[in-house]
């Protein structure tokens, strides 16, 4: 049933990670891109929150609360809102949790999720992102090949959030013509674990070249066992996940360029006195909240049990367009100040580009 | 707690009200789009009908307010934008032709007295906003309304008054005070038959051309002094701004309008698509679409973000909830984007977009009003930015 207003839950949730946010991210989010390091108390003091293990049923180390994909898409915004890369850094474990608390065996997740669930902040992760033009999740060229008790991985992934730090990882690799899921361990000796990317955004966000060279994976480690996983499933949290912060980003473009614009005197008078201005700021207005909603209405139907193909794909499209479209602006209406790496308007510039071309630097 | 999805009652509404309009109006559509200024007579079986959400107000207050106050998605603005929607799916012209559902039932609905919905409720309302030299600047009109004993005595010049032949009264708006300015506007029920109210002429227009457009001139035009709606008191600070009040519900209803051409346009695309081939599965990387394909999931994402906006704004006021922000918002977005999304159907159709055997064409020339009337989509950015900046008129023109 429609309804546009949060429950108590919803609003304390928000509130929360909004809080923490302001307290630990946003005065040091242009520290932390500048240096490239995110101090590990503040993530500590994230995961402390327990957004990405309130979900995974006590019996293996979580708190066993509902899944909610609304929930965790306002958790995700807000995160965003503060720092992208720090968004990403904090929930990077929960691109390993959720889809194994979701799809996993009995035994996998006895086995690997009390791993993860615990009061410290461990880092796990998931390699899906390919380094080439016409990368698509659906039709990966990371193979899987199975041969005997095993499968064989091989191929290239980028962009692994947290992937030196992470103890295991949820590998992507095509096995006979479908995305799969595979466990892995990062010290298998197939997997190559390369440097440090380097990005155009989230300069503060550690993010892993990983080459599978005939890594070995065991057919139990398979996630979902013998019958895989519904890949399609795992896309489709993630790119609600991807909408959510995208409406955090672009949410924080909007109100920063709106402060400025109200205190920026020109002419005798606040830019934001004039209609060019000023209808940009509407635009990025309504914008903001229509990516929200789109990633709410998709989110909705995630909760509800419904299949949300179609709502998170054009979720994720429309929110990949706009925020680049409304972080442009932000840029533009600060001019030549826009440009300068001591207002945060450039970064968000940057790390909007993120949400077309990445998948899955998230997951509801 | 927030959920976006339709309850069953809501999606009811939805599937009956496009089979409703499958039926009726689409195989109209192109029919009254020829026949300029001719009267839908297949519409008549609408009349009694409360297809614009003309509510009734209630008598008992209290117990009404206490059922309201419960969030709920059965609401009469909520029912109204669905609804609407799906009708302009099948044709937003003749939407605007149904009878007894004009934009001045709205307003008679909204503030009447229960003396004057006894007399007005039944017949069909236009609305009389616009003049000559006073167009979204709807605070300069000039129509005058002077008070003579027990009459309105109204002198003046309105045009693009929609369904302008066929209604039975028009709610025309007129100063009774010039120099109060906005707080002076009051508006008054004329009804059709009244001396010295002539329809001078009708419009030919680009698009929605099932609806009629016309020119009406005041000379001398006494009416009862009762065909006030509202206070007759002019008051500096609240007059005009309750006139625009109604604007808050009805801004979302135009971009429900908006959303429903624009719907047509991307069922009809994918109809087209499909034949041809395309498989639209939300499935490949958009980085891998052909420009076919990510163009026609341009116009579906768009549709998507408009609806939600539209659906924010309506559930605000069926939760009694200030939403004039958000009634702008929709409008702005889906006035804008039904434009854009109807012309790009056309383009993605090729020679079917440019031919008057589809209906693509005319959705093209249909959605161009929803960007502009009752209120352009400049005016609405202009209402977003005073909001969100907390400018006003003086401060931000």
């Amino acid at each position: 049933m429609i309804n546009f207003s949060m429950s108590k839950q919803q609003q304390m949730v928000k509130k929360e990670v909004a809080k923490l946010v302001k307290d630990i991210v946003a005065d040091n989010a242009h520290d932390m891109d500048e240096s490239g390091q995110i101090p590990a108390d503040a993530i500590d003091k994230a995961w402390g929150l327990g957004a990405s293990i309130s979900m995974v049923p006590e019996e293996y180390g979580g708190y066993g609360m509902a899944d909610s994909p609304l929930e965790t898409a306002l958790v995700l915004e807000e995160l965003a809102f503060g720092d992208m890369a720090f968004a990403v850094a904090v929930t990077a474990p929960s691109l390993f949790i959720t889809p194994v608390a979701k799809m996993g065996t009995e035994d996998q997740k006895k086995k690997y999720l009390p791993l993860f669930c615990k009061e410290a902040y461990a880092a796990c992760t998931m390699a899906l992102n390919e380094p080439r033009f016409g990368f698509d999740a659906v039709d990966l060229k990371t193979t899987a090949e199975k041969k005997g008790g095993a499968y064989v991985l091989n191929g290239e992934k980028c962009f692994v959030p947290m992937g030196a730090k992470a103890s295991h990882m949820l590998a992507a690799a095509n096995l006979d013509g479908k995305s799969q899921l595979f466990i892995v361990d990062t010290k298998n000796p197939g997997v190559k674990m390369g440097d440090r990317e380097k990005t155009l955004g989230m300069y503060a966000l550690e993010m892993n070249r990983v080459v599978f060279e005939n890594c070995e994976v065991p057919a139990e480690d398979r996630l979902g066992g013998e019958e895989g996983c519904d890949f399609d499933a795992f896309l489709q949290r993630s790119r609600v996940g991807m909408a959510a912060m995208a409406a955090g980003v672009t949410n924080a473009s909007y109100l920063f360029a709106r402060e400025y614009a109200k205190t920026r005197v020109q002419f005798g008078e606040p830019i934001a006195y004039r209609q060019s201005v000023a209808f940009m700021l509407a635009e990025m207005a309504y914008e903001v909240d229509a990516i929200r909603l789109m990633a709410w209405k998709a989110a909705s139907a995630l909760e509800a049990g419904k299949d949300a193909k179609r709502e998170a794909y054009l979720a994720k499209m429309y929110a990949g367009e706009m925020a680049m479209k409304m972080c442009d602006y932000g840029v533009q209406l600060m001019g030549g100040h826009g440009y300068i790496r001591e207002y945060p308007v450039e970064r968000y510039y940057r790390n909007a580009r993120g949400f077309s071309n990445l998948e899955a630097m998230a997951t509801i | 707690m927030l959920d976006l999805e339709y309850s069953e009652k809501l999606e009811k509404v939805r599937t009956s009200m496009n089979a409703l309009s499958k039926s009726m109006l689409r195989p109209i559509a192109r029919k009254y789009d020829e026949a300029e200024h001719e009267y839908p007579k297949e519409l008549d079986v609408f009349r009694g009908l409360s297809v614009m959400g003309g509510k009734k107000k209630k008598k008992d207050g209290d117990t009404d307010k206490k059922k309201e106050k419960v969030a709920s998605d059965t609401g009469t603005n909520l029912g109204t934008i669905v609804t609407v929607e799906e009708m302009c799916w099948g044709d937003v012209g003749l939407l605007l032709s149904i009878p007894n559902a004009g934009l001045g039932n709205a307003a008679i609905s909204a503030v009447a007295t229960e003396e004057q919905l006894e007399k007005f409720g039944g017949k069909w309302a236009a609305m009389a906003i616009t003049e000559p030299e006073s167009g979204s600047d709807s605070g300069s009109i000039c129509t005058t309304a002077v008070l003579d004993g027990d009459e309105w005595v109204l002198n003046g010049e309105k045009i693009f008054v929609t369904c302008a032949d066929r209604c039975d009264a028009v709610v025309v708006w007129a100063t009774v005070d010039k120099e109060a300015g906005k707080a002076g506007i009051k508006s008054f029920v004329v009804e059709k038959d009244t001396p010295g109210f002539k329809l001078e002429h009708l419009e030919h227009k680009l698009g929605i051309r099932a609806s009629d457009t016309g020119t009406f001139v005041l000379k001398d035009c006494r009416i009862p002094k009762e065909n006030l709606l509202g206070s007759s008191e002019v008051k500096k600070t609240e007059g005009f701004k309750g006139v625009m009040k109604t604007f808050d519900n009805t801004r979302p209803m135009v971009a429900a309008m908006a959303n429903g051409v624009a719907k047509a346009a991307v069922d009809f695309a994918r109809e087209k698509l499909e034949e041809a081939g395309y498989n639209l599965d939300y499935s490949k990387n958009p980085g891998n679409l052909s420009a076919v394909e990510k163009d026609f999931y341009w116009m579906e994402a768009h549709l998507d973000a408009m609806r939600l906006l539209t659906l924010r704004a309506a559930w605000m006021a069926d939760n009694e909830q200030f939403n004039n922000l958000e009634a702008s918002m929709s409008k702005a977005k889906a006035g804008r984007y039904g434009t854009l999304i109807t012309q790009k159907c056309c383009e993605l159709m090729g020679p079917l977009g440019y031919s008057r055997e589809y209906l693509a064409e005319k959705w093209m020339r249909d959605s161009k009003i929803l960007d502009i009337f009752e209120g352009t989509g400049q005016i609405q950015h202009l209402i977003i930015a005073r909001n969100i900046l907390n400018l006003s008129s003086k401060e931000l023109k």
